[in-house]
C-alpha cells in the first residue's frame, strides 16, 4: 500500500522527512526499518551484507523474526535513499518505522486471521463427511454415496491446502533455497503428501484418504503459529504504542497568536500551548501554568505528578489537568521518548542467544525426521508396500521441533512484554536470560537506592569568611558541573548569597572535575577546591580539620585553608528496603559500590540492611570490582543511574539503568527501570526465571513426546489423524505455555500496563 | 437419502456465505483491536475521531 510512495525512494533525502525519521548526530544516522519480505535468515543475512557494502555504513543489525533492521551509518557518504534503494534492489521492501510499521502487523495478523477462519471452518465441515466416511468404510453404504462424500471432501481441502497453508509452502520454499532446515518443511511435505494421495484415491475411487488429517493438521498448526505472532506484536507493540503517542499536529505559540502546526516543524526554542487532556509533544520546559501531568505511558507510573513554571515534561505524557505554556528543548528524535524507543527496537532487532540455539537444534531435527521418514519409508516398502504410504506419513506428520522453533521465541517475547507492563524495559536481546541467572547484585548508591536529589543539610564555615560568602563560591563552582550533587548547592543558595553568587557565575569560571573526588576551579583569580576532604588538602596540607567537621562531609578551601564544610543527605527510596528484602528472598547477594564517603555508604546499608559496601570508589574502581565480581562467581547484576557508570554498566552481565538516569546510561544497560521503583527488579528477576523455566519445560515435553510418538509412528501404530492431532497440539500446548508468561503475575503490580495500550484523545 | 445431494451443497453455500462474512469482517477492521472499545464506555471523553 505504501507501495507507490516508495518509489520515490529521493523525497527521503528532504530535510524535514529525514529529521522526524532519523535521529542524526553529526554526521552519523541511525534508522529503523521494517522489511516486508523477510522472513528467514537468509535473507537477512543477505540484506546485511549488502547494506553492510554501503560506503559509511558503521553498524546493521538485521533479524528476521521481527522483519526488522536498524542501521547506522555516515549520511554525507550514502544518503538515505541509497540506502532504501539499496534494500529495495534486493527484492524485499522496506518501510521506515513508524505507522507502516503498525499496518504491516495489522495486516499480518488480519491475514493470519482469514487462513486461520478457512481452516477452521473447513475442518468442521470435513470432519461431518469424515464421520459418514468412516460408516461407509464399515459397509452400509452405497457406493454413489461414499464417492460423492469424498468429492465434496476433496472440494472443501482445496481452500485449506491452496489459501490457508500457504504460508507454509512459503517457509519450506525459502528454506530450501536458503539451503536451511526448518520446522516448515516436514509439515508442507505432509501436507502435500497426503492431500495429493487422497485426491489420487478420489479420483481412482479405491484407498484412503486423509482430508480429515490435513484440515485438522492444517488448522491446529496455523492456530499455534497465530498465538505466537500475536505475541511477538504484543512485544512490538511496546514501543509502536509510545511511538503513537505523539500528536500529529500542535499549537505554537507566535507572538500572541496561537497556530497550529505538523509536530515535525516544530524546533528548540519553540513555545507551545498544550491543552488539558492533550500529549506533550516534545521535551520542554513550562513556562506559564501549572496542571498535572500522566506520565505513566513512560514510566507506569499511574498517579499524574505536579509540575508548575520551570519544571520540565517529557514528550509523550499526558496534560491531564490546565493548558500549559512550555519551551521546547528537543524535539523528534532527541527526545526522552525517542531514545527509549530506539533502545527498545535494538532489543527487537536482535536476535537473543537462546532462539539461536534453539533455531540449530531445530535445523538438525528436521535433519534427523527426513532421514527417517526416508528409512522407515525404506523398510515398509520392503516388509508390507500398502502400509509404506501411512506409516511414512504419520512420521512426517508426527514429529514437532515446534517447542525450539515456535515456544522458545514465544517465550521471550511473552516476557519482554510482560516486563515492559512492569515498568521495565528490555533494551538487549539477551537480558532475560542475563537476568534470570542473576545471582549477586551491586547498586550504585546515589539516586539508586536513595532519591538521587541530595541536599545540603548544614553548612559550617570554618574560616574567617561568612558562610554566604562560602555558599557563593560553592555554588558558583558546582554550577559548572553535571554531578547530581551540583544541583543541591545550587538550590541551597541562602537569599543572602544569592547576588553574589549570580555576581561569581558571571565571570563564567572554568572548573576541572576529578571524577570521584571533587572539583577545583579559579574564582576571582584564586585557586578553590570543593569535594572531599583529602581532595581538598592536597590545596592547604597545613589547615587543621576541626573536630566538629564530619569527615563525611563536602568541603570547601583554597590555598589557605579550609573555608566550610557542607553536610548532604539524601533519603531512601520508599521502594529500597522492600526491595532489598524481595532480592534477598530470591537468593540474589547485595553489595553497595558507591563513590561517596564510607561514613554515608555505611549508614544507607545499615537502614537497608545490605552487609556488603564498598565506598569511595573511583568509577575505575567500580568496574575493577564488577568484573573481579563476573569472574569469581559470575551473574553480576548492577542497578546504576550514574553518568560516570556507563562503563560499569556495560561490564557487568546484566545492568539495570534507572529510567531517570543519563541517555548514555540507558544506551549502555540491557533493561531500563522506567517505573524508578526497585520493587520492579525483584518481581523483573522472578519473572526471568519463570521464562526459563517455561522454556525448559517446554525443551522437556517435546523431547518426551517425540521419543515416544516417532518409533510408534515408524511401527505403522500411529495413523495420520491420530499423528496430526498429536503434532499439533503438541505445538499449540508450548505456545500456550510459553503465553502465560503474559499473564498477569500474582503480584497486585497490574496498575500501570493498560496504559500502554490505552488510545490516548488526540 | 438423495436429498443429499441437495442439502451438502446448500451447506457447503452456507460455509461460504460464513467465510465471506468473515473475511468482510477482518478487512474491516472488526478484529484489530478486541481491548480497547470494550474499556471505550468506561471513558468520560468522546471517542478520538478515526484516521
Amino acid at each position: 500500500m505504501n507501495s507507490a510512495v516508495h518509489d520515490d525512494w529521493d523525497g527521503f533525502d528532504r530535510g524535514d522527512l529525514r529529521r522526524t525519521l532519523l535521529h542524526v548526530e553529526g554526521e552519523r544516522a541511525t534508522v529503523q526499518l521494517v522489511v516486508e519480505g523477510m522472513h528467514c535468515g537468509a535473507c537477512a543475512r543477505r540484506i546485511e551484507s549488502s547494506v553492510s557494502a554501503l560506503a559509511g555504513v558503521d553498524r546493521v543489525a538485521v533479524s528476521a523474526a521481527t522483519k526488522r533492521m536498524q542501521v547506522t551509518w555516515n549520511i554525507g557518504a550514502t544518503p538515505f535513499s541509497g540506502l532504501l534503494r539499496t534494500i529495495a534492489g534486493l527484492g524485499f521492501q522496506p518501510q521506515v518505522l513508524g505507522a507502516a510499521d503498525r499496518e504491516a502487523d495489522l495486516r499480518e495478523r488480519r491475514t493470519a486471521l482469514k487462513r486461520l477462519a478457512v481452516a477452521g471452518i473447513a475442518m468442521t465441515q470435513v470432519m461431518t463427511f469424515a464421520f459418514a466416511l468412516y460408516a461407509a468404510a464399515s459397509g452400509g453404504m452405497e457406493p454413489r454415496f461414499e464417492r460423492y462424500f469424498r468429492l465434496v471432501s476433496m472440494l472443501v481441502t482445496v481452500p485449506v491446502v491452496f489459501y490457508s497453508a500457504v504460508p507454509f509452502f512459503d517457509g519450506a520454499w525459502r528454506g530450501l533455497k536458503a539451503r536451511r532446515l526448518g520446522m516448515d518443511l516436514p509439515v508442507s511435505l505432509a501436507i502435500a503428501l497426503a492431500f495429493a494421495a487422497s485426491v489420487f484415491n478420489t479420483l481412482r475411487d479405491s484407498g484412503h484418504v486423509y482430508y480429515d488429517s490435513v484440515t485438522m493438521f492444517v488448522f491446529f498448526l496455523l492456530l499455534g503459529r497465530f498465538i505466537e505472532m500475536r505475541t511477538r506484536h504484543d512485544a512490538g507493540g511496546v514501543s509502536e504504542a509510545l511511538a503513537r503517542l505523539m500528536p500529529r499536529v500542535v499549537q505554537r505559540v507566535r507572538g500572541e497568536r496561537v497556530e497550529p502546526v505538523g509536530v515535525e516543524e516544530l524546533e528548540a526554542g519553540d513555545v507551545v500551548l498544550v491543552r488539558a487532556g492533550a500529549v506533550i509533544p516534545a521535551d520542554g520546559r513550562i513556562l506559564r501554568g501549572t496542571s498535572r501531568v500522566d506520565e505513566s505511558l513512560l514510566t507506569g507510573e499511574s498517579t499524574p505528578l505536579r509540575r508548575g513554571p520551570g519544571q520540565s515534561v517529557v514528550a509523550g505524557s499526558l496534560n491531564i489537568a490546565d493548558p500549559l505554556y512550555f519551551e521546547v528543548t528537543a524535539v523528534g528524535s532527541r527526545t526522552t521518548l525517542s531514545g527509549i524507543v530506539r533502545l527498545l527496537e535494538r532489543a527487537q532487532t536482535e536476535r537473543p542467544r537462546l532462539s539461536r540455539a534453539a533455531d540449530r537444534a531445530a535445523a538438525h531435527f528436521v535433519g534427523w525426521v527426513l532421514l527417517a521418514a526416508l528409512l522407515v519409508a525404506g523398510f515398509w516398502a520392503w516388509f508390507d508396500p500398502a502400509r509404506a504410504f501411512s506409516a511414512t506419513l504419520a512420521v512426517l506428520v508426527v514429529t514437532c521441533p515446534c517447542a525450539l522453533s515456535l515456544a522458545t521465541p514465544t517465550a521471550i517475547a511473552a516476557a519482554t512484554a510482560q516486563l515492559a507492563r512492569l515498568g521495565l524495559l528490555v533494551t538487549r536481546a539477551d537480558a532475560i536470560e542475563a537476568l534470570a541467572q542473576a545471582r549477586y547484585c551491586v547498586f550504585d548508591k546515589t539516586g539508586t537506592l536513595t532519591q538521587g536529589a541530595p541536599r545540603v543539610s548544614r553548612a559550617v564555615a570554618l574560616g574567617e569568611r561568612s558562610i554566604d560568602e562560602c555558599y557563593a563560591i560553592a555554588a558558583a563552582l558546582e554550577r559548572q558541573s553535571e554531578h547530581p550533587l551540583a544541583a543541591a548547592f545550587v538550590d541551597a543558595i541562602p537569599p543572602t548569597a544569592q547576588a553574589r553568587e549570580q555576581a561569581l557565575s558571571a565571570t563564567r569560571p572554568t572548573v576541572r572535575v576529578v571524577r570521584g573526588r571533587g572539583l577545583e576551579g579559579a574564582l576571582q583569580s584564586a585557586m578553590y577546591r570543593i569535594g572531599q576532604l583529602d581532595f581538598v588538602r592536597e590545596l592547604c596540607p597545613g589547615a587543621a580539620v576541626p573536630d566538629s567537621a564530619s569527615p563525611a562531609g563536602i568541603f570547601l578551601g583554597n590555598a589557605s585553608g579550609l573555608l566550610a564544610v557542607f553536610e548532604v543527605d539524601d533519603a531512601l527510596r520508599a521502594s529500597a528496603v522492600d526491595a532489598v528484602q524481595a532480592l534477598g528472598a530470591l537468593g540474589i547477594e547485595l553489595e553497595i559500590a558507591s563513590g561517596d564517603h564510607p561514613a554515608i555508604v555505611g549508614r544507607v546499608a545499615e537502614r537497608l540492611g545490605i552487609h556488603e559496601w564498598r565506598a569511595r570508589l573511583t568509577p575505575d574502581g567500580k568496574l575493577a570490582r564488577v568484573r573481579e565480581l563476573n569472574r569469581a562467581r559470575g551473574g553480576v547484576a548492577v542497578i546504576g543511574d550514574g553518568i560516570n557508570d556507563a562503563p560499569v554498566l556495560s561490564a557487568a552481565s546484566v545492568s539495570i539503568a534507572m529510567g531517570g538516569g543519563s541517555a548514555l546510561a540507558h544506551a549502555s544497560a540491557d533493561m531500563v527501570l522506567m517505573s524508578e521503583s526497585l520493587g520492579t527488579v525483584a518481581e523483573g528477576v522472578r519473572l526471568a526465571r519463570r521464562t526459563l523455566q517455561i522454556i525448559r519445560q517446554n525443551l522437556w515435553w517435546a523431547a518426551g513426546y517425540n521419543l515416544v510418538a516417532v518409533p510408534l509412528a515408524a511401527l505403522g501404530w500411529v495413523p495420520p489423524w491420530a499423528a496430526a492431532i498429536g503434532m499439533s497440539l503438541s505445538s499449540v500446548v508450548v505456545v500456550l505455555n510459553a503465553r502465560r508468561l503474559s499473564r498477569a503475575s500474582h503480584q497486585p503490580a497490574a496498575s500501570g500496563p493498560a496504559t500502554l495500550t490505552r488510545e490516548v484523545p488526540a | 437419502m438423495s436429498i443429499i445431494f441437495v442439502l451438502i451443497p446448500l451447506g457447503l453455500a452456507l460455509m461460504g456465505v460464513a467465510v465471506w462474512a468473515f473475511f468482510w469482517a477482518a478487512g474491516n477492521g472488526q478484529f484489530d483491536d478486541l481491548d480497547t472499545p470494550a474499556n471505550s464506555v468506561l471513558s468520560d471523553d468522546d471517542p478520538p475521531p478515526k484516521g
